[in-house]
């Protein structure tokens, strides 16, 4: 069935299909379409789930995570300082090894208070042990929402999940989105079956401390379970294509990187404006591609070094950055480029901060400075001519 | 079942489970290298009122035969059970090794 | 002899071969609030000593299912597990939760709130040692008055803690909760049936029960269970149940023993001057002032 929806709504019904068990709801902009959505779903009898109205972000994935240890599917959704707020969590869930789903709505983090999208605020969390995808449209979002629990839930895999949607550009704009039915998710996304859980015919203790002997041997255990989910990912799309008939393209996306010989790395909705720009700078003699990073965790070293290989120069376009630094998506990029030595120049472009705007033009300046040579590290609209 | 000592008590790369989850009650060391003082139960005077058992904090009195017991892998020698029995049947002595 | 407490309760120990200090109160009192609920209880406990010392891998000390919590998430975790077992069509069990003075009244009040207000069906038991005696003895939410500890040292200047104890069973009687009791594991009997009573009842039920610990209270290891009764007899702590919007105490010290005596044998008062000594016997017969007008006697 197909519908006109925003990505919010997408994603709240990509999560009614996947049937979670417990749902722990507290609302922040711009996330709060989805826990309000959900909360219709259950009353109207379209969803049957434990809907929890909890506190404080903090409670809401604590919640989760009890859910979780029962072997029960569970779910929540944040954003930004609902997000740090809850950070404590996120590395708790992941050592506990609970796969549960998240959607966090990419918002900026305060100093200064701003609830416009960019993508500091998960970025930032990258480390907390969590599979991380970015959603470019409401379409993907649903169906991520559908393939996040098959992944995460793969006894390979078994780590907690976050998908993200560009905070308003992506959580509030519509598209006709078709919605599979119940029948099709079932056969998708069986029930999920775990012995790391509670029993009453074989009590466990869970979470607990491990000291110096073992306990680097437990965060050894949960990195490979995160590198498992590069296989798992590609099997779970390849069973989505067979049963919805989508084809998603695992870690990235590749666009016209072949023969590309410029190329500009990014995270999200703005893949879109970049691709048609590509399109343009074609048709004017310039081999310009895109590569859209879908998952930042596990983070896809081969396919970005792979894609990279060919490119005179590429650009890494991200709405973050790592103070001190540089931008965190480039840091990942210039690493997975180095390690299997490529000789590309990479580039960094940081803008969209507290979601302001990127245009057509300011991604045309993008391929245009890196053809020509360009700062290492480039912020879009301070000190290159466009200031203000 | 209350928790007991098991055989396996050195876990190595693969005997670490994936999960921080794991059977419930596994001990695999005691505490009676904490005791410098034991208590023992004088049975001729115990008249089974079950104070120490309900008052000891580690659970290592049990009721048998209407006599207390004492667990000596667990005790601690506290002295709590010392203090609380009515007929004064339990008394502490030098541990012993 | 019978003793009857002893036979409302399992024969059998969830909580054994734990690593807490020799004559710990705490875990008195998770044990034998395990031995009330039985093998279907799942508790949650969060940072603090009796999780510190139960849940080593791999020495797990637990033989029902039990889980740590983040330190601020006892009740969330609780309500989260509670839902959980429910969606999956489980009846019979207690979701209890055991977390002490500071996972309670400071950082998980938050959490504790919400449950409440949700009327979540979870067991709340706060075991208060007065102090977070897990990271070495520093003062918590509630710490009495005049308590040394090592963030409230005792000098010439100031005479250790200088904030009353927050009153938790009033603030969580103040919600509305369908059960909530104040005990002590000086009068475990009393513990045990206020701990009975709530597993009988729907919705969320919050016990609070002191549990001396003789590390940081500077007592002896063998006198915890006396100090846990001189404590209630002195007046210095209240037995109360909060139930159907009454406040009832459920027992009457017909005098009380001496406040000073009970201060001074512990070394975390030792310093207190007369001056120190009352204030705290006034601010507790004020108390009871209030218990005679408010609470059913």
């Amino acid at each position: 069935m197909k519908k006109f929806l925003s990505g919010n709504e997408a994603f709240a019904e990509g999560i009614r299909l996947a049937r979670p068990e417990v749902i722990s709801a507290y609302p922040i902009t711009p996330q709060t379409i989805v826990v309000e959505r959900l909360s219709e779903m259950v009353e109207n009898g379209s969803l049957k789930s434990e809907y929890v109205h909890v506190e404080s972000e903090h409670s809401a994935l604590s919640c989760a995570m009890g859910a979780s240890a029962t072997g029960a599917r569970a779910f929540t959704a944040t954003s930004s300082q609902g997000l740090l707020y809850m950070a404590e969590c996120l590395y708790y869930a992941a050592g506990g090894r609970f796969p549960i789903v998240m959607m966090n709505a990419d918002r900026s983090t305060a100093l200064p208070w701003n609830i416009y999208g960019d993508q500091r605020d998960s970025l930032s969390q990258l480390d907390s042990g969590w599979i991380q995808s970015y959603a470019e449209n409401a379409q993907e979002a649903l169906d991520l929402a559908l393939m996040s629990y098959r992944i995460a839930e793969d006894k390979r895999v078994s780590t907690p999940y976050m998908a993200n949607l560009d905070g308003f550009v992506l959580t509030h704009t519509y598209e006709k989105v078709d919605i599979p039915t119940e029948e099709e998710a079932d056969r998708f996304l069986p029930a999920y079956e775990t012995d790391n859980r509670i029993d009453f015919d074989n009590p466990k203790n869970m979470a607990f401390s491990a000291g110096p002997d073992t306990n680097f041997i437990f965060k050894y255990k949960a990195h490979e379970g995160i590198l498992a989910a590069k296989e798992v990912i590609k099997e779970t799309e390849n069973e989505f294509e067979a049963i919805f008939g989508r084809r998603y393209s695992g870690l990235i996306e590749n666009y016209l990187t072949d023969d590309a010989d410029y190329i500009i790395v990014t995270l999200g909705s703005i893949a879109g404006l970049c691709r048609k720009t590509a399109d343009r700078l074609r048709e004017q003699g310039i081999r310009a591609g895109v590569v859209r990073i879908r998952y930042m965790r596990p983070f896809p070293n081969e396919e970005i070094a792979e894609a990279l290989s060919r490119v005179k120069a590429y650009a890494v376009l991200e709405k973050d950055i790592s103070f001190g630094n540089e931008g965190t998506v480039f840091t990942n990029v210039n690493s997975a480029v180095k390690k299997e030595n490529g000789k590309a120049e990479g580039y960094n472009f940081i803008g969209g901060l507290g979601g302001r705007n990127i245009s057509a033009s300011d991604i045309e300046n993008i391929f245009k400075s890196i053809i020509k040579g360009t700062d290492r590290v480039n912020f879009i609209g301070i000190g290159d001519g466009n200031n203000g | 079942m209350k928790p007991y000592i098991r055989e396996k008590k050195v876990f190595g790369f693969d005997d670490v489970p994936e999960n921080t989850c794991f059977e419930a009650g596994y001990l695999v060391t005691v505490n009676s290298g904490w005791r410098s003082i034991r208590p023992v139960v004088h049975t001729e005077k115990c008249v089974g009122c079950e104070q120490c058992y309900l008052y000891c904090p580690d659970g290592v009195i049990s009721i048998q035969n209407g006599k207390a017991v004492i667990d000596y892998d667990f005790c601690k020698g506290c002295g709590i059970c010392v203090k609380i029995c009515r007929p004064g049947a339990i008394e502490t002595e030098a541990e012993r090794k | 002899m019978a003793n009857k407490v002893a036979d409302s309760i399992s024969r059998e120990e969830y909580f054994y071969g734990h690593k807490a200090c020799a004559g710990c109160g705490g875990s008195l009192a998770v044990r034998a609030a395990l031995k009330v609920l039985g093998k279907n209880a799942v508790s949650v406990l969060p940072a603090g000593c009796m999780s510190a010392v139960g849940f080593n891998f791999p020495q797990l000390c637990f033989s029902n299912n039990s889980i740590i919590s983040t330190f601020a998430g006892t009740a969330s975790m609780l309500t989260g597990i509670e839902a959980g077992l429910r969606a999956k069509g489980y009846k019979d069990f207690t979701a209890v939760g055991f977390a002490g003075d500071g996972g309670t009244a400071d950082i998980g009040i938050q959490a504790l709130s919400g449950a409440i207000d949700r009327n979540d069906n979870i067991i709340y038991i706060c075991y208060d040692n007065e102090a977070y005696m897990n990271t070495g003895i520093q003062k918590s939410g509630l710490t009495p008055f005049g308590a040394r500890t090592t963030t409230t040292p005792a000098g010439a200047n100031v005479h250790g803690n200088i904030r009353p104890k927050k009153n938790m069973f009033e603030i969580v009687a103040a919600h509305g909760i369908p059960y909530a009791a104040t005990a002590s594991v000086g009068y475990i009997g009393d513990f045990i049936a206020k701990v009975q009573k709530a597993s009988q009842i729907q919705g969320t039920k919050y016990i609070h029960v002191i549990a001396p610990c003789p590390t940081g209270w500077g007592v002896a290891v063998d006198e915890t269970v006396e100090i846990a009764k001189e404590v209630v007899d002195s007046g210095l702590w209240y037995l109360a149940e909060y139930e159907n919007g009454e406040y009832r105490l459920t027992h009457r010290p017909k005098e009380f023993t001496s406040a000073e005596a009970y201060l001074k044998r512990q070394g975390r008062f030792r310093h207190l001057t007369e001056d120190d000594i009352k204030v705290i016997t006034d601010s507790r017969d004020e108390k009871w002032k209030f218990i005679e007008k408010n609470f059913i006697v």
